[in-house]
């Protein structure tokens, strides 16, 4: 029987962890630029489901980051919603669009599939760039809600609620991986004509894999709009969230839940100093430089390149 | 006469302006040892693809065990009783040995994790593979990759398989293994279909064989008459 409580211990350690951190007097920009490395690691995770399980290379991040930002924001806007709330429909709406778009696009395979994904990002900013009730193309400022009891600023709050998520999100497509869901999405991603001879339904499969993506992608955006108390379709549904959440799993490794991790971790954290100490705009050639070195010298990511150290090491005893 | 298992009726396929079946009809009955042999391109391989699933027929209907099952996709035909291996072996790469088997017994048999673990590691022992079970399936040779096409064609407890070209590039001796293996099958009640080019295992095999010849059957019947067949020896047998 397989050993579930390190795991677990991990997942608790690091909330509470999280939550030490959000209640200490630590520096209030390390919470902004934590935020983000841990909504990346939402996003790889989200991402690696589809992506890296089934091989289905799905550029589309950025339409369900955006609709969840757009939701969370509909309902402050309309109902003043809790964050919890926002968070939970923004999953709902963005799983739904995972749900509608896997159905229209699963039959499409490889490259096809990943250029209509593309296609969904341009479909929902142009919705929202005609929506004047969220702002239309000059978006809309926000005014944050007050901070819950006992934090100390709505940014350190927004810190712990998306450790809890990456937590929740990781958990998620731990047990994907493990399960017979996993076996199954990884022998779609072997041989899909052998896995539907082999019993397994792959359109649902992968629909699954779609929706849940999806909605956790969703989440993670939800988030965002109280994070910058403004929101506008050309960042929300900006094709930076698609790459990085498709490369930082390419750097980890797609094989394994704690690859995405490991990728977001990285390369979310050199952006962050990237930004600090050079430039923002220089993230996206960051990003480039760093999965062009990844796919040629390490396709299957660190845990791939940890793997084979260790075949190695072991091979030459 | 043992009840038809599979009856194929009128089945007709095109590829754009080719055409790769022709209202192509036959039986098979329960427990058969049925071989389907043909030159390169004259619809064998497109035929199985169609009973098992993996592409769709055009005309005609196709029967398994009384059901109509041309509309149903591959997998909900696997569920009936329907496993294939395939000409070019087509493991789960990224698995062991073992969890190519474990696909099967999960998504067909419905057994849990640790059933399909034991039940795996059962038939990789009666098919000679249980010192690979822990093995990566990209790194066997070629019969061993052959023998887990069979050993996951019987982790899905298949009534029919239809082996496609299963000892394709195998020498003497690993051919009598894995037609060894295909005998033991049949033996526990399974029904063959055995596409091949190796026409002496073909012959051996085989209670009653089928010709195709562009699309069509040229001629059926039992081996040794089968060899006999002028048109057969026209199109096929180089004669």
């Amino acid at each position: 029987m397989r050993r579930d409580w390190p795991f677990w211990a991990g997942a608790a350690a690091t909330v509470a962890l999280a939550a030490a951190v959000g209640l200490s007097g630590a520096n209030e920009y390390f919470f902004y630029a934590s935020f983000v490395v841990l909504q990346f690691v939402v996003l790889a995770t989200a991402w690696n489901i589809l992506g890296g399980y089934a091989g289905y290379v799905n550029f589309g991040t950025a339409a369900f980051f955006g609709i969840g930002a757009y939701t969370a924001v509909v309902l402050f806007k309309a109902a003043g919603a809790p964050l919890a709330v926002q968070i939970l429909a923004a999953a709902a709406i963005s799983g739904l669009l995972g749900f509608g778009t896997g159905l229209l696009t699963l039959r499409l395979r490889g490259i096809f599939f990943s250029i209509a994904t593309v296609a969904v990002i341009f479909i929902m900013e142009t919705a929202m760039v005609n929506w004047r009730y969220v702002g239309g193309a000059t978006g809309v400022q926000l005014l944050r809600p007050p901070v819950m009891e006992p934090f100390e600023s709505y940014t350190r709050m927004l810190f712990v609620v998306m450790a809890i998520l990456a937590v929740i999100a990781v958990s998620i497509a731990r047990y994907i991986e493990v399960s017979w869901i996993g076996r199954g999405l990884r022998a779609i991603r072997d041989s899909e004509e052998a896995a539907e001879c082999f019993g397994v339904p792959t359109l649902q499969l992968k629909l699954f894999a779609c929706t849940v993506s999806g909605a956790l992608m969703g989440a993670a955006g939800a988030a965002m709009p109280m994070y910058m108390s403004f929101i506008e379709p050309p960042s929300s549904f900006s094709l930076t969230y698609s790459v990085s959440a498709l490369a930082m799993p390419m750097i980890g490794g797609t094989s394994h839940w704690l690859g995405p991790v490991i990728g977001a971790i990285l390369l979310g954290s050199v952006q962050q100093i990237v930004t600090v100490t050079i430039s923002n705009e220089i993230n996206v050639l960051v990003v480039g430089v760093l999965l062009v070195v990844f796919v040629v010298a390490a396709p299957d990511g660190i845990l791939g390149l940890l793997k084979r150290l260790k075949w190695l090491l072991r091979s030459s005893r | 006469m043992a009840a038809p298992l599979l009856q194929v009726r009128g089945v007709s396929k095109h590829f754009g302006g080719f055409t790769a079946l022709s209202e192509v009809s036959l039986e098979v009955v329960e427990g058969e040892r049925f071989g389907l042999i043909g030159p390169n391109g004259s619809g064998k391989t497109t035929l199985i693809n169609c009973v098992s699933g993996a592409l769709r027929n055009e005309g005609g209907s196709i029967v398994f065990r009384g059901e109509e099952i041309s509309r149903l996709a591959a997998y909900q035909r696997t569920r009936r009783g329907i496993a294939r291996s395939f000409q070019i072996p087509r493991p789960f790469h990224s698995m062991s040995v073992l969890e190519n088997l474990v696909v099967p017994l999960e998504y067909v048999v419905h057994l849990n994790d640790a059933d399909a673990h034991a039940e795996a590691l059962r038939i990789l022992k009666t098919i000679g593979l249980a010192d690979k079970a822990a093995t990566l399936s990209n790194r066997l040779s070629q019969v061993e990759l052959r023998k887990l096409e069979l050993a996951r064609a019987m982790a899905a407890r298949p009534r029919l398989l239809i082996s496609d070209e299963a000892m394709a590039g195998l020498a003497g001796n690993e051919v009598d293994e894995v037609l060894e293996i295909l005998f033991k099958l049949n033996e526990t009640g399974i029904t063959i279909i055995m596409i091949e080019h190796i026409m002496q295992a073909v012959m051996r095999f085989s209670q009653r064989v089928i010709c195709l010849d562009a699309g069509k059957i040229i001629c059926e019947g039992t081996p040794a008459s089968i060899v006999k067949d002028a048109e057969v020896q026209r199109a096929y047998l180089g004669a």
